[in-house]
Order: C-alpha cells, then structure tokens, then sequence
C-alpha cells in the first residue's frame, strides 16, 4: 500500500465529564483493507467510531481521510462523502419503499417514481442483492436491510464503510453470504472497519485488528500474527482460556424429567417438536433463521400459542400461549430481544429485575422498598451486575450487564425451567462468560435448562444440542461435537 | 434462505390500502339514496360537500403533521380566533371590534397571519423548545379559545366585511368557490405528499427521525414548515366557515378536533407517524360527511343525533382497524 492511509485517528483523546472515554488512540486503515476494532464493551470503540463518523470532535488529535484533515462537525453532507456506518440500529425507514430509502434526500426536487425505481434497480443488481426496490422496507429482513444500507453508503460514493456489529442479528448461513459480500467490496477497493464481539469472524473476513482496552490503544496487529487466545488476553488485559470450556458431570439418565415438550406444532413455524429435558440438564437448540428455534423457544415461554401439541413441566400441563401460566408452572424466560421484550429502560435495575416477584414484597401489592432494594443487591452480587446501585435506570447499563438483570430476572422465580433465546447476543466475553456462568450455577442446583441460540460458544456449554432445519429437528447431538457437525446440520448437510 | 419480498408488496398495496374506504362510500350512497330519494339530488349533494369542506382543510393540516410524527390539538381553536382577531382588527368598536379600524382589505391577508403565528409558535415550543406536542397544543386550544372570547366579549361578531365572506359564499360555475378551493389544496397536497423531495421528507421525518437526518433532511426545518402551514390552513378553513355561516360565533370551531382524528384515522393515518396518505384521509372526511347527512335525513331527534354519530365513528374506527390489520396506536 502506497500513499496516505484512508482512514487515520492520529493520538485522539475523548472525555465525557470525568470519564476519560478514549486515551491518546491512535488508528490507520490503509485504503482496501478491512479493519477489525475489538474490545470489551466500555473500551472506547463507541466513542472511536463517533469520532470517525464526525458525530463527536475529538478533544485533543486529528481525524484525517486520505491524508486531508476531516471535515468540520457540522458539515454533515461532507462526512457522507467520506464515511458510512452501518449500525445496529437501522436507519432504514420501514414506511418507505426500498427505492426511496436509497435515495434519500436524494430523489430530486419532483420524484418521478418509475426513473427513480429502475436507478434503485440497477444499484442493487450491482450489488447484488435481491431485494424489490418497490417493497416496503419494513418487510425486508434483517440481512436485505443491512445489505440496502451498504448499498446506499457507497451509491453515495463513499469508499469507507463502518460495519457496527452487523452480524449480531444475523444467522449463521446470513452471515456467511455477508461475509463473501464483504471480501468481494475489499477487493473493489472498499475500506472497511469492522466492529465485531465474535472473534472468529475478525479472524475470517480481517486483515488487521486493532484492540482497545480501558479506552487506550492496546495492540494492533496482521490477525495472521496474533492467535486467538492472545487476542483474548488482549482485550481482557489477563490471560483467559476462552475456548475451553469445564466438563459437566453427565446428568443421570434415571432423573426425572423436568420439561416435556410432546409433538409441539405452530403452523409456519415448526412442526412436531419433541424434547424432553431432565433437571439439571442443559439442551440446546440451533438452527438457521428460518428454522422455527425461537418461535419454539417462545412456544415454551408462554409468548405463542401452539397450533397443536403440549408442553409439561414436572408432569402437569402448562396452559398454552399464557406467560403467567408458564410463570406460574416454573418456567423463567430469557426473550429475543432484550430490548423489545426484556427490559422497561427507564425503570430501575431492582424493579425490572424482580417484576415477577414483586407481589412477594407487601402485601397488597404493596412493594416494600428495602425488601425490593435487599432482594436487588442480592442480584446483582450474585450476577455480577456492573451498576452504580440497584436504583440506576437499567438503560444506563452496558448491554452485557443489561441481559445480565434479564437473566437475574428469569430466574427470580427460581424456575425449575429456564427457556434462552440467544443469550449472549451483542454482549461482551465477559459479560458473556458470567452470564454462561450463572446458567451452568442454575442447573446445578437441578434447574432444566432449555438454550436457544446461535453461538457455537454457548452451545459448548450444553449437554447436548438439538439442531432445527426447517420447522424440524434434524439431528441431535451429544456432548462432543465438533464445530462442522453443528455447521453442517445447520446448513441442512446430510453427512 | 433467502426470502424475496413478493411482487405484489410495496407502493402497489400501499395504493391498495387508500381505496378500503371506496366501497365504504359507495355503500353509504347506496343507503342514503334508500332512506331518502332527496339524498342523491346534486343540491344536496353540493351541500354535503360544502359543509365539509372546513373539516377537510383542517384534516389535510392534521394529516400532514401526523404523517410527520406529531399532532396539533389546537387547530380547532385556530378556526375560530383567526377569523375573529382578523376581523375585531378592522371593524368598528362599536360592532364589538377592537376600535383599530384599519381598512378592511386587511381583513383576510391578517386572518392568514394569525394562522401562520399560531403554528410558528407551535414550532418553536414543540420543535425548538422540544415541549411535548400532546399538552403544547392542549395549552394552546384553551388559549386560543380564550383570547377569542376575551376579544370579542364572548359575542357573535355579525358586520363582517364583504372580503371576508366571499371565500365561504361565493358560486363558481355552479359550484360553491370553497369547494374548489378545497379540491385544488388537496390536489396540491396530494402532489407534493407523493411526488415532491419536500413532502417525502415529512414521511421520513416521521418515519425515523435520525434515519432522515442521517439522510441530510433538516429536520427540524420541515416541522416547522410543517406547523406554519397547518396553521394557515386552519385559519383558512374559519374564513370558509365564517362565509359560509356569515358570521363568527365565540364557538366557531369548537368540537371539530375529534372529528378531523377520527377523519384521519379512518382513512388510515397512523398517528405514529410516517404512515398515511392525503387521498385516504380525504375519504375518511367524505365517510364522516356522509354518515351526517343520512342522520339528519333518517330523522334521527336532534337530542339523539350526537351520540349515534360518536357511535358510529367507533364503529367506523373499528372497521378500519380490522381491514388494515394494523394497529392504529401502540
């Protein structure tokens, strides 16, 4: 690589009242190459990122593309020029077609709709992606969003594109399409910064990482020189055997079954599930998107009602599609999205933590605040919950410690079911580690474990893991897979 | 796996949704022509339209304020103190005026003011202040509705200057001049709604906020913008309605507010924003318009009329829930 860096944060410090959130970071991204920014959450790549994007100035250091320092703060249209990011959240409109989303602002002054659907055509079969540029953008799913918004960022001639954990919402296979969709863009010369908490895809689609930690600059390497337990070490600052994972004593065939789920239909969804899960057994379920292993695992959690089929929990019956039947049975869900369904985000850490159990403060409803605020401090000690104090608004929280009040919460009730839908999503390794933790610490005291997830990492920790295809199940397999039968099976490979 | 959106899904159904009220009409056409054969005779017909056409400049302001993401309560006051301030200005102290007397040419250019003040200052509390639009504009109808009754004593203001009435009154080419000037609004409306960059910046505003500032929309201009208009536009709907009565009552305008959200709703506006169009709000005006006329032809008893009509925008509510399948507020 020759000439100026694309992208360049030279010696950059950001301070927010007394919290230093970045220290004297210093970044280059040579032009084509893709970037890797890890680091735990907190470790300043939020605050880099806005500085990149020009949504904040930095308090001391320069940001420069190709060399030209960058534009003022409130020059917006210039920052468009230089740099896209495609967030987590998307700014996608969902009212508006996919045509008038990619042309923003950008129709002219009088839209003529048929012109302005064939340029949106075009761009996106030169993309390559399959999306009806009349089709509400609302009804597009998450990959074709995330791939509408790329193609916007470089119609608009921008050649540096910031990916904010694109993958986080994303199934495996949609992942897969992504990342060959990224190599070809590198390979037109796309430079790419690419924030991810998976670090097997930085190894899979990067060519250098960079590692903050403590909002300082920690290392920046090829990622063909660094292996994966160094960057581990990295980001943690100690040296942690991530990939390992404590053997589980087998669970005794002859203990009895906690959660019997027998021929479970939704129609659209899956079809004749049949699981069955001892006390103190942990299964876990995988699958493609479409493969109806969350909308089972809602089925469980009281949030659907079944077409046809029981769910059992300890013997009786548990009232279809009815969360406080399921509650009441002892079931204790952790839901899709922490977001939507988890968490009330302006309601302290202690109420949202013990909701289901609030009764149980007063009587009459009565909510006895110390009760409320012991039975919290208890939570969050025993969860490891990184918080100011049990009265904080859980929206103030990192979203590791975030699922870790959804988590406490489910488990409020001391289920003897506990239902995860993707746990770790979007959360941090260690954040990551202690919420498996604490799952492992509930089914040794006898809790049925029952884990949806999309993370070979989670699944490691399951007794034995039920592969979804299509509404089905279509292999089940033992403690002691390998990566490639879960792959495979999530593919929909016979092997 | 990847699923394709289906062809048929998009700007074409979208198109679809705005005709659910056609069938609707037609319906109430057909009722109304068997309750009373005068129903489909163009001199009541003309009627209908004309008394609706102050209710259709005020939903036409509401919608494109709702289509942005926010809501104007004070419309309805807006109908009646634009008229009266305008006029109080120009007439004699004697006829209950403010004893100015400036000529009275001023009268209609200073009743279009008015309205442009009331929603500037709309905007710069809800927009610039960022004060929630719900109890802003709540503040503002009781205010408006106030000073109105403090200007003019609580009386009917009766000698109005004839430039005053002629919007309301006069007859163009055997059609009241107030309907066509509601058509041409509506079809200005209707065009810049679907086919200019500015009227689909309101649906972004609406839609996502920091998408369309991402995007390069001034967002907070298009409010603005967005809220001046309505305000003009309600204070033109109270000169029609003034022309039309001949007369500016101290409760001119009161009680339209529920009638332009139900209008709006009806005819599938979200009042979350982002969502609806003109065409169907215009629809939900002429539903509402319609349902009236039948009442009072059917001979409902005046002290019945009110609580049927209620009835019956519940009803139609209802419906419209069920035949868009979305909710209508979360």
């Amino acid at each position: 690589m020759t000439g100026a860096p694309a992208v360049e944060a030279v010696n950059t410090s950001k301070r927010f009242g007394a919290t230093t959130a970045l220290h004297d970071v210093s970044l280059s991204i040579a032009p084509g190459s893709t970037h890797a920014l890890v680091g735990r959450n907190g470790a300043g790549k939020s605050t880099l990122v806005s500085l990149l994007t020009g949504l904040q100035s930095p308090d001391a250091g320069v940001v420069r593309f190709d060399g030209e320092p960058a534009p003022p703060v409130p020059d917006r249209a210039a920052w468009r020029r230089r740099v896209a990011c495609v967030f987590q959240r998307s700014t996608i409109i969902a009212d508006l077609s996919v045509a008038e989303n990619l042309f923003l602002n950008r129709q002219g002054d009088f839209v003529r709709w048929g012109p302005l659907r064939r340029r949106a055509k075009q761009l996106l079969d030169d993309f390559a992606v399959d999306v009806d540029p009349a089709a509400r953008a609302g009804d597009l799913g998450v990959e074709q969003r995330q791939l509408v918004e790329i193609a916007r960022a470089l119609s608009q001639g921008t050649r540096f594109i910031i990916l904010d954990e694109p993958t986080a919402r994303l199934d495996a296979t949609a992942i897969e399409r992504l990342f060959v969709r990224l190599r070809a863009l590198s390979a037109t010369g796309v430079t790419m910064l690419f924030i991810s908490h998976h670090l097997r895809e930085v190894y899979e689609v990067c060519d250098t990482v960079t590692v903050l930690r403590d909002a300082r600059h920690v290392l920046t390497a090829p990622v063909g020189t660094v292996d994966h337990d160094a960057l581990v070490t990295a980001m943690t600052g100690e040296a942690v055997g991530l990939t390992t994972v404590g053997a589980r004593p087998p669970v005794p065939p002859e203990t009895q079954v906690a959660l019997r789920v027998a021929g479970l239909t939704l129609r659209g969804s899956y079809t004749s599930i049949d699981v069955d899960v001892r006390a103190g057994e942990i299964v876990g379920v995988t699958g493609s998107g479409s493969s109806g292993k969350v909308a089972l695992a809602e089925t469980v959690g009281g949030l659907r009602r079944p077409t046809t089929g029981t769910v059992t929990v300890g013997g009786r019956t548990v009232t279809p599609g009815s969360v406080p039947a399921a509650l009441a049975a002892g079931i204790g869900l952790v839901p899709h999205d922490r977001h939507r369904e988890g968490l009330i985000p302006l309601l302290s850490v202690a109420e949202n933590a013990t909701l289901p159990i609030a009764a149980s403060f007063g009587p009459a409803g009565y909510v006895s605040p110390t009760k409320l605020a012991a039975t919290a401090r208890a939570f969050i000690d025993r969860f490891d919950i990184h918080t100011s104090g049990p009265a904080a608004p859980v929206s103030s929280l990192s979203g590791g410690n975030a699922q870790k009040v959804v988590l406490a919460r489910a488990l409020s009730t001391a289920p003897s079911v506990l239902v995860l839908i993707n746990p770790t999503a979007g959360v941090d390794v260690r954040s990551k580690e202690s919420l498996l933790d604490a799952v492992r610490t509930a089914a040794g005291t006898g809790t049925a474990v029952l884990m949806v997830s999309d993370e070979l990492d989670d699944l490691r920790h399951c007794d034995r893991v039920l592969v979804m295809f299509h509404g089905r199940v279509a292999a089940a397999l033992p403690a002691g897979w390998s990566d490639t039968d879960v792959v495979a099976a999530v593919e929909g490979v016979t092997r | 796996m990847s699923t394709v959106p289906a062809r048929l899904s998009g700007i074409r159904l979208a198109r679809m949704r705005d005709l659910t009220l056609i069938p609707a009409i037609l319906v109430l056409l057909v009722v109304g022509a068997v309750v009373d054969p005068v129903f489909l005779s163009s001199t009541n017909i003309i009627n209908v339209l004309q008394q609706q056409t102050e209710l259709s400049l005020l939903v036409l302001a509401e919608t494109v304020i709702l289509i942005g993401g926010r809501f104007d309560l004070s419309l309805e006051s807006t109908v009646g103190l634009a008229p009266a301030l305008g006029v109080a200005l120009v007439i004699p102290a004697a006829s209950n005026g403010l004893g100015t007397s400036w000529p009275s040419a001023l009268a209609v250019p200073l009743i279009l003011l008015v309205g442009l003040l009331v929603g500037a200052l709309n905007a710069l509390l809800i927009v610039r202040f960022g004060l929630s639009a719900f109890i802003v504009t709540l503040g503002m109808l009781i205010t408006l509705r106030g000073l109105q009754i403090g200007i003019t004593g609580g009386q009917s203001l009766f000698e109005l200057p004839p430039s005053v009435l002629y919007l309301g009154s006069a007859t163009w080419l055997g059609l009241p001049l107030s309907i066509w000037l509601c058509g041409t609004l509506f079809a200005v409306g209707i065009a810049v709604l679907g086919w200019f960059r500015h009227g689909r910046a309101v649906y972004a505003v609406g839609g996502n906020v920091d998408a369309a500032r991402a995007a390069g929309i001034r967002t907070d201009r298009v409010m603005w913008i967005v809220f001046i208009v309505a305000g003009v536009l309600a204070a033109l709907a109270g000169l029609l309605m003034t022309g039309r009565l001949g007369s500016i009552a101290a409760a001119q305008g009161d009680g339209l507010i529920f009638k332009v959200f139900a209008a709006a709703v009806i005819g599938g506006v979200s009042m979350n924003g982002g969502k609806g169009t003109l065409f169907g709000a215009l629809c939900g005006v002429l539903v509402l318009g319609l349902i009236t006329n039948i009442l009072t032809l059917a001979g409902v008893s005046a002290q019945w009329i009110q609580a049927v009509y209620g009835l019956i925008i519940l009803v139609a509510l209802v419906l419209a829930r069920v035949t868009t399948g979305k909710a209508q507020d979360s």
